[in-house]
């Protein structure tokens, strides 16, 4: 116990150090924060509950153009705004852009909760392949549909509002480094606590037989919802911070990028170690750092190098690497090995 | 909304007629999707990846002068082997394995496939002319391209030879075999491996027969493979593993679907109307099975 206050305290330290340690990369350190907190929500019911669903993509970009559109329709006309483009007809003053900024990831955490709540009694029902191609439907009709909306810039595409002005200083980095930060430790805090609770082996129960967790007097479509709702709340929050990151919002391209932040969430986790609390912080990290390397290097090449890291990853590394740690160090992991039993497998090889 | 196509019947006439001669090419993808799926418990993302690179056979046949009807020939033939070839790098990895790696393997390779095909033969939406023109019905109120007749005679033709060679062949027997019982076709002598190899062939073939027609008959676009995948997936479900004349019901089906979505709600949500489709058809299916106490398997 000891020892993991020391880790997270160091954690902690890095984290809010890390912005002036590396100030040339702090666009890339928020969005391993968003990574992670996608990956770890994608966990919940990709790993602990054993849904794998393609469609987190649809909450978090709802919670993306949920976002940019409370900020700006707070104090402006939406649809001037988004047909002016990138022309800056309206500028917001600090504490507008501010205001608008907090009422925005209010309302991008909160409504794809409600949207998750509403649409999962339907689909949760579905279980297996059958749930991994409907979410996946579901997340492009939201790219396709969303790229035909008018008032949210169709095709063009919906400018964030820029980051304000403060005579000259230049906090844009900082600011949405530290909101990620500070999203991603309250997503650390809320996963470790909801897997030290009955509800983590609850979810495991229906990852593990569905059927006889229902037996056992689960209400398995319950938890089921309320576990779909916890990953849609974390993913819309992720949204609508990458959308003020990036600063411009398209349909396919950026908000219902199946293509991209669809896969890279099941990926990242897959990588590191589904059902693990660590596992998919690995994974995001180590599959950040690659990404930006081949994306630098391999320019052109990203998507062919991607598919091929899929292909890769799922079929030689199915466990991730917590998976793997967990086999080569049992004891690590709390797992009590009899010493006559690895004796006797030890001469089986 | 536009609701023209009620007060006009031409205008219906015409959807339906397109709808129908587009479903039936749907239907070729989707059973070769459904042998797949059958014998070796597979989805395949990269399905409609695989149409799209028949169709690029058959337009590039078209570039050197050849008449890109021979691409129907051709192209199934390369097909083949890139399916094999597929299947003996990736698929037989994940052959055994949890669908949801199979899904996942699949997808990689989709991906993979856009962006080579974006680099080799660029982004631009192309289609080989294949100079058929057109026929006039109805005082020529209705239109219907030669080459759409055409893609749909060369797709029944097709179907009808693969479910004799099915019925009739060693090697559709095995197949027939293992979809059954993989294990007890082993146990009886079937190389189960071979069968498997052969049967993504089979399957990466007729989507390369299917791709050439959409070559001929409509745009090829690097990027335009997954709403392929998610139609056959979808007709594939409505009509159920191994019920040929349900597939090309549905089939039907979903191109008239389409056909009106798109004279309703526009071209821009033509797309979206089919993954939304598949979506409702899902829950559909899970609410009427829910009421017996059972889900999809």
């Amino acid at each position: 116990m000891n020892k993991n206050i020391i880790l997270y305290a160091g954690i902690l330290i890095f984290g809010i150090a890390a912005p002036f340690i590396f100030p040339a990369f702090k666009v890339q350190l928020s969005i391993l924060c968003v990574l992670i907190v996608l990956a770890t929500t994608w966990n919940i019911q990709g790993g602990e509950m054993g849904y794998n669903s393609f469609g987190n993509i649809l909450f978090y970009g709802l919670g993306m153009y949920l976002c940019a559109s409370v900020q700006v329709g707070m104090f402006f006309p939406l649809a001037e705004w988004t047909e002016s483009g990138g022309e800056k007809t309206f500028v917001h003053t600090p504490a507008q852009f501010f205001q608008g900024m907090a009422a925005g990831l209010f309302v991008a955490a909160i409504v794809p909760t409600i949207v998750a709540g509403l649409i999962g009694y339907s689909i949760l029902g579905l279980r297996g392949h059958y749930f991994a191609i409907c979410t996946l439907g579901l997340g492009v009709a939201a790219g396709e549909i969303s790229g035909g909306i008018e008032i949210i810039g169709a095709g063009q595409g919906f400018t964030t509002p820029p980051f304000p002005d403060f005579g000259g200083l230049e906090a844009r980095g900082e600011f949405f480094y530290f909101l990620s930060f500070f999203v991603l430790v309250f997503t650390f805090i809320a996963v470790r606590m909801i897997y030290s609770t009955r509800f983590k082996l609850i979810l495991n129960a229906i990852r593990d037989n569905e059927d006889k967790a229902e037996a056992m007097g689960i209400q398995t479509m319950k938890y089921k919802i309320i576990g779909w709702m916890i990953s849609a709340f974390f993913c819309g929050l992720a949204g609508g911070i990458m959308g003020g990151l990036v600063g411009y919002i398209d349909s396919t391209d950026v908000a219902f990028d199946g293509r991209e932040m669809g896969v890279f969430m099941v990926l990242m986790a897959i990588l590191g170690g589904k059902g693990t609390l660590w596992g998919p912080i690995i994974g995001a990290t180590i599959f950040h750092i690659f990404k930006e390397g081949f994306w630098t290097f391999f320019l052109g090449w990203q998507y062919v190098a991607l598919g091929v890291l899929i292909v890769v990853i799922v079929i030689y590394f199915p466990e991730g690497i917590m998976g793997w740690l967990r086999e080569k160090y049992p004891e690590r992991f709390g797992e009590v090995i009899d010493e006559a039993d690895r004796k006797a497998q030890v001469e089986l090889k | 909304m536009d609701f023209m196509v009620f007060q006009y019947p031409m205008i219906s006439i015409q959807a339906c007629l397109d709808g129908i001669l587009l479903g039936i090419l749907f239907a070729l993808i989707a059973y070769g999707m459904a042998l797949q799926w059958g014998v070796m418990n597979i989805i395949n993302i990269a399905q409609g990846d695989l149409v799209i690179l028949g169709g690029y056979i058959a337009y590039f046949m078209y570039l050197y002068g050849i008449h890109p009807a021979w691409g129907v020939i051709v192209s199934p033939f390369i097909m083949y082997f890139v399916g094999v070839g597929l299947y003996k790098l990736v698929i037989n990895k994940v052959v055994d394995r949890d669908l949801f790696i199979s899904i996942l393997a699949t997808f990689g390779i989709s991906i993979l496939f856009m962006q080579l095909m974006n680099f080799a033969f660029g982004a631009d939406v192309v289609l080989a002319n294949s100079g058929y023109g057109t026929t006039f019905l109805f005082d020529s109120n209705v239109v219907l391209p030669n080459s759409k007749i055409f893609s749909a005679f060369v797709s029944i033709v097709f179907a009808i030879c693969l479910v004799i060679y099915m019925k009739k062949s060693k090697l559709g027997r095995a197949i027939r075999a293992t979809a059954q019982n993989a294990r007890a076709a082993k146990i009886l002598g079937v190389d189960t491996e071979k069968v498997y190899a052969a049967t993504f062939g089979i399957n990466a073939a007729l989507c390369g027969v299917a791709g050439a027609l959409i070559s001929i008959t409509f745009t090829i676009h690097p990027y335009m493979g997954l709403p392929y995948t998610i139609r056959s997936f979808m007709i594939v479900i409505v009509a159920g593993l191994g019920n040929l004349p349900g597939v090309a019901l549905s089939g039907m089906g979903l191109g008239v679907f389409e056909e009106f979505a798109d004279y309703i709600l526009g071209t821009e949500f033509r797309i979206g109307s089919v993954f939304l489709l598949l979506v409702l058809i899902l829950v559909y299916r899970r609410f009427k099975l829910s009421k017996k106490r059972e889900y999809l398997k």
